[in-house]
């Protein structure tokens, strides 16, 4: 078990330079960026671990659904962690920045998180086990209107929550 | 900054005879008319006393129906106020014979004169059109009753019926906006469907806060309203009954986001995007059986459908070519042919409720644009150009367009405005705070 994780982590972090290595958890409350790992983070089944360690988005490049190199690594490794814990279930919102209409935006989101979720199904995640949902460009979690800020809001997010799956 | 491509600066009004040079006017004046074509244009003046008061308890209501009248014909940019304190007649009674020639020299070319008074409860405004220049009256008398707190409204209508007769186009004073209202930071928004008279007058909000809701579109009738809220934790088409704000999912059983609805103009039906699978196609649910059928069957984004105004064709936004573009398909689903031709991606048609044009959303090098364009395509102009402009709607006769205008950074914020197709006359809408996604109303009956 101890192995597997480092293993694992090698991977993450690797996936995360490669993209750059923003803040990535400015929304979801955690101050620490991803090379942090301290606190709940140190187990390695929470939700925290998940959030801060896995990582839990990937990034798209302008008008994008397909997958990057780095978000695949992402995700490889999102999948070993759901495989790893069976009682979460996860939502996966699709995000767009805001340099688009919102009908558009919408579907555009809808899109990435279906990449999302189909990479996930393809690597053995059960598909009772996630959902998708679109923002489009209404929740944005970097403000500015440049190209800075745009690239972190061209995500998709997976939101885990404790429930059974199948 | 990029050049405009089409954008006509100015609307055209055509007085006939009156826009003729100065000592030719007088000579020969011509029918109190603006022709609303295209070309460079002079707003008409117009003359409007107070309405008389006929008792103390009209007093206000005279006061506040005569600004008000005066309010929406200003707003239009066609036409334009001599100030009160120009007039050389006061006018003391509704039926005393109109003094001309102390109109004429002051240059009024239209003169409004009415009256407000009480009769058994109910307000009762009486007014008159009179085209100075040919010392005649144009058209007859009308008079508007109603109870008191209904005075916006017969302000409206009389100016629409000022607007009508001098324009020989319909009116829109007497008419309503749904949009969005938002307050907090660009990262937190707070959004609740709100409504208002068209220039801002009776704001009521419609939802609270708890969900993200997204573009209202009114029915045919006007009496309630298709939206889009986060209700349940996914995107889906509401319709709420606007006299008891009472709101049901359209569909009992979507379980995918369903998004970007519009009424069919007989209200019978309601086009909207379904997402299945990550794909974004275009549907239409039959209001009475609760049939939901498929129009479009592709992988590639279809959404913002707007039908004709007489049913018979969609026009909606697509990527099948790559990127967003405008296309036209029959009512029931079928071929589509595109109709967007220029530079860069086009979103958010809209027909036109005279039917002869597609208002659209354009977005090229970084801006966006605000746009109309013929059914087939031709005779494109961009109207506005900004940050971010998106989502037109359409006045009730198809003169002006709102739509949300949204500036750049992390202290951005959305506002709505209005502009002439002739791109004149931009302006923005009175709203208390940020506000979003306009639906205008159909003339209220």
């Amino acid at each position: 078990m101890n192995i597997l994780s480092k293993i694992f982590l090698l991977v993450v972090v690797l996936g995360l330079s490669a993209c750059g290595g923003n803040q990535f958890g400015a929304g979801a409350g955690g101050g620490g960026g991803a090379g942090a790992g301290a606190g709940a983070e140190s187990n390695p089944n929470s939700v925290a671990y998940f959030n801060e360690t896995v990582g839990d988005r990937v990034l798209f490049e302008v008008d994008q659904s397909t997958l990057t190199a780095e978000a695949r690594a992402v995700l490889d490794a999102q999948a070993d962690w759901m495989l790893r814990n069976m009682e979460f279930r996860a939502v996966i919102e699709g995000h767009a920045d805001e340099q688009g209409t919102r009908d558009y935006n919408l579907a555009l989101g809808a899109r990435r998180a279906a990449s999302v979720r189909d990479y996930l199904i393809n690597r053995g995640v059960s598909d009772s086990r996630l959902t998708t949902v679109s923002y489009g460009k209404e929740r944005p979690l970097a403000i500015c209107s440049e190209e800075s800020c745009y690239r972190q809001n061209r995500r998709a997010v997976t939101v885990l929550s404790a429930g059974a799956g199948a | 900054m990029i050049p405009f491509k089409t954008i006509i600066h100015a609307l055209l009004l055509t007085f006939g005879a009156l826009f003729a040079p100065p000592a030719a006017a007088q000579d020969s004046p011509g029918p109190l008319r603006i022709e609303i074509t295209e070309g460079v244009i002079e707003p008409l003046p117009f003359a409007l006393p107070r309405f008389i008061a006929g008792s103390g308890s009209a007093d206000d209501a005279a006061a506040d129906i005569t600004r008000v009248i005066a309010a929406d014909l200003t707003g239009t940019g066609l036409f334009r106020e001599l100030p009160r304190d120009a007039h050389i007649s006061s006018v003391t009674s509704f039926d005393s014979p109109v003094q001309w020639q102390d109109w004429q020299a002051i240059n009024a070319q239209a003169l409004i004169t009415g009256s407000v008074t009480m009769e058994g409860g109910q307000l009762v405004v009486r007014f008159r059109l009179f085209d100075v220049f040919s010392e005649e009256p144009l058209g007859s008398g009308m008079q508007f009753v109603g109870p008191p707190d209904s005075w916006r409204r017969m302000a409206h209508r009389v100016a629409d019926n000022v607007y009508q007769r001098i324009t020989g186009e319909s009116g829109y004073f007497d008419s309503r906006v749904a949009f969005v209202t938002l307050e907090g930071p660009k990262n937190a928004r707070l959004r609740r469907l709100s409504i208002m008279d068209y220039d801002g007058a009776n704001l009521q909000n419609l939802t609270d806060s708890r969900s993200l809701v997204l573009a209202p579109r009114f029915s045919p009738d006007g009496d309630s309203i298709l939206y889009t809220s986060y209700e349940t934790g996914i995107p889906r088409v509401y319709i709420m009954d606007l006299a008891s704000v009472r709101a049901r999912p359209l569909e009992d059983d979507a379980l995918t986001m369903t998004f970007s609805p519009r009424f069919s103009p007989d209200g019978r039906s309601v086009i909207f995007s379904a997402e299945r699978g990550g794909n974004t196609d275009i549907y239409v649910l039959n209001l009475q059986t609760g049939e939901r059928r498929r129009l479009t069957d592709a992988p590639s984004i279809e959404t913002a459908p707007s039908f004709s105004p007489d049913g018979s064709q969609i026009v909606f936004e697509s990527d099948r070519s790559g990127t967003q573009q405008l296309y036209i398909m029959p009512a029931g689903g079928g071929e589509a042919r595109r109709i967007s031709r220029n530079d860069g991606r086009y979103g958010t048609p809209v027909w036109s409720p005279r039917g002869d044009m597609i208002a659209f959303t354009n977005q090229q090098d970084g801006r966006f644009h605000i746009g109309v364009m013929r059914i087939d395509g031709s005779e494109e102009r961009l109207l506005t150009s900004s940050f971010l402009d998106e989502g037109p709607t359409w006045a009730p006769n198809g003169r002006v367009i709102m739509f949300t205008r949204e500036t750049a950074g992390a202290d951005g914020a959305p506002a709505i405005y209005s502009v002439d197709i002739s791109g004149r006359n931009l302006q923005r809408v009175s709203t208390p705070g940020m506000a979003s996604d306009p639906a205008w109303s159909p003339l209220l009956r």
